[in-house]
């Protein structure tokens, strides 16, 4: 029965990597650039929580949506003050300017709140589920989580059928030909960022309701492994988001338990050094055509 | 009055130029032809007009308004559509969705019905496969896409980058009919081929490019029987 509790774990982190996994795929994917500082939006996600709830009381569920919203205008400002100017720069500079941003968002993390580790009050109201008379207890946050994780999945997958998602979709294939279509790339470049960073505020309400410890280093380490589950799922894939993340949590949790909590981070890194030696796209990755 | 006016339009990369002041005019109901060899600088002319380059000199007025630096995305709203060189179809995306595209900038879902309509009378093939992705479609399908996905937007005027690139002899004249349908349509066609021959036996009037000069101009059939013209560009 503990191995199927550690799976519900496993599947549980693998949720939020997916769901953070999913901004860094949709904007590798339409502004082809890796935004590093992606994880620290969960982070400054994960704060406004804190703060709204410890401070001024607020209702949890309002202090979400209060998080969403912050962390959407943040990532639209970063697209638009960090990453736009360079539009048309070597990837190599937009990379460390996106590294840059990661460190600015941490240090101001740290001059406002400190480096002292907050305790977080988990948002989840949801009873635990007793399940085989009491052997398996799936906690409230795991459930949350893993529901979430499957609707926003659902909830993109619809988007995506509209006529913003086809025009990210049609960006993402061809910047040119899509502006030929009257497809204003700027702005579909900034709905990206806006989805992924408002996703990025539910990631980090999860993660520290899960692991109630923050400081302004939380989102780093997770932001670094959704990455591995983006690439590893096959960037620039949803689907590939959720399957990479959700393997990547269970691996993480299953090593843990069985072969060593120090170990753990060590073999999910292997695991991507190997999956990329041999499918270096990913598990879903788009082959990359040939232009005729 | 001209729909669409080039004046001294200079167009550099980095510091290469690569249009030298070039003039040209397109007529409502015209088929204009821009010939020239690989490298002439047909494509560049075409990119800039529509606002995926910008010049650093001169004026593009299109219907009177200037549009030298309105970006991309706006001009096809006003009317004017570009199939690209090399087709450049969404090949992620089914062909009906391509075609939705092409219709990004209406908003009237009846309108769009009718256009769709219109253009799957005109490509049945598209209609026949409108479920499959773009990717797995010929060549020559892909053509007809990028073509059929131009006029979703209904334009007043169409730009066609090398639509016979790459393709098979039957369907080279099928594309060259179709532009002449679109033509008897009422739409304004700018064509730029390297196929100077077929080129110019559907346009009106040609403008004869060479390394980013244009060097001759007129109607079409004069340019076709130029002996100039002839030698350097038709093979005779």
């Amino acid at each position: 029965m503990s191995f199927l509790s550690y799976l519900i774990n496993g599947i549980s982190l693998g949720s939020v990597y997916a769901i953070i996994a999913l901004g860094y795929s949709m904007v590798y994917g339409i502004a082809k650039m890796l935004n590093f500082a992606h994880g620290d939006v969960i982070m400054i996600g994960g704060f406004v929580v804190f703060t709204a709830t410890s401070a001024t009381g607020m209702n949890p569920l309002l202090a979400v949506l209060l998080s969403v919203v912050v962390c959407t205008v943040l990532g639209v400002v970063i697209e638009k003050v960090a990453y736009r100017p360079l539009r048309n720069a070597s990837p190599l500079a937009v990379l460390i300017t996106a590294i840059g941003v990661s460190y600015l968002l941490q240090n101001v993390a740290l001059l406002m709140f400190g480096a002292n580790p907050k305790s977080f009050t988990s948002v989840v109201k949801v009873p635990a589920l007793n399940l085989v008379g009491g052997d398996l207890i799936i906690s409230g946050e795991t459930i949350v989580t893993i529901v979430s994780c499957l609707v926003i999945m659902a909830a993109l997958s619809m988007f995506m059928k509209t006529k913003p998602g086809q025009a990210m979709l049609a960006v993402s294939e061809d910047k040119g030909a899509a502006q030929l279509m009257g497809v204003n790339v700027n702005a579909t470049i900034s709905l990206t960022f806006a989805i992924g960073s408002g996703l990025a505020a539910i990631a980090g309400v999860l993660l520290c309701s899960a692991y109630p410890s923050l400081t302004p280093y939380t989102g780093s380490m997770p932001g670094i492994k959704a990455f591995v589950a983006a690439v590893f799922g096959g960037i620039g894939s949803i689907p590939g988001a959720l399957i990479g993340g959700l393997i990547l949590g269970v691996i993480e949790i299953l090593s843990k338990a069985y072969i060593s909590s120090q170990l753990s981070d060590a073999i999910v890194f292997g695991v991507l050094i190997i999956v990329l030696l041999v499918k270096p796209t990913g598990i879903l990755g788009k082959k990359i055509s040939e232009k005729v | 009055m001209s729909m669409l006016k080039v004046t001294d339009m200079e167009v550099y990369y980095g510091v290469i130029q690569a249009i030298k002041g070039i003039s040209f005019e397109v007529n409502e109901g015209e088929v204009i032809a821009l010939i020239g060899a690989n490298g002439a600088g047909k494509t560049t002319i075409l990119h800039t007009v529509t606002g995926l380059i910008e010049p650093k000199a001169g004026k593009i007025e299109f219907e009177g308004k200037d549009i030298t630096k309105t970006p991309a995305h706006k001009i096809v709203s006003m009317g004017m559509a570009h199939v690209p060189e090399g087709r450049r179809v969404f090949a992620q995306l089914s062909v009906y969705e391509n075609l939705k595209l092409g219709a990004y900038t209406r908003s009237d879902k009846n309108e769009m019905e009718e256009t769709l309509k219109m253009v799957y009378k005109r490509f049945p093939r598209l209609e026949e496969r409108k479920n499959q992705l773009a990717g797995t479609l010929s060549g020559g399908e892909q053509q007809m896409l990028a073509m059929g996905r131009a006029l979703m937007s209904h334009p007043k005027i169409i730009l066609m980058d090398e639509p016979s690139m790459g393709l098979s002899p039957i369907f080279v004249n099928e594309i060259f009919d179709i532009i002449q349908e679109v033509s008897a349509g009422g739409t304004t066609v700018l064509l730029v081929e390297q196929n100077a021959k077929k080129a110019l036996s559907i346009a009106d009037r040609a403008y004869v490019l060479e390394t980013g000069n244009i060097v001759l101009t007129g109607a079409a059939k004069d340019l076709m029987n130029d002996e100039s013209t002839k030698k350097a560009y038709l093979g005779e």
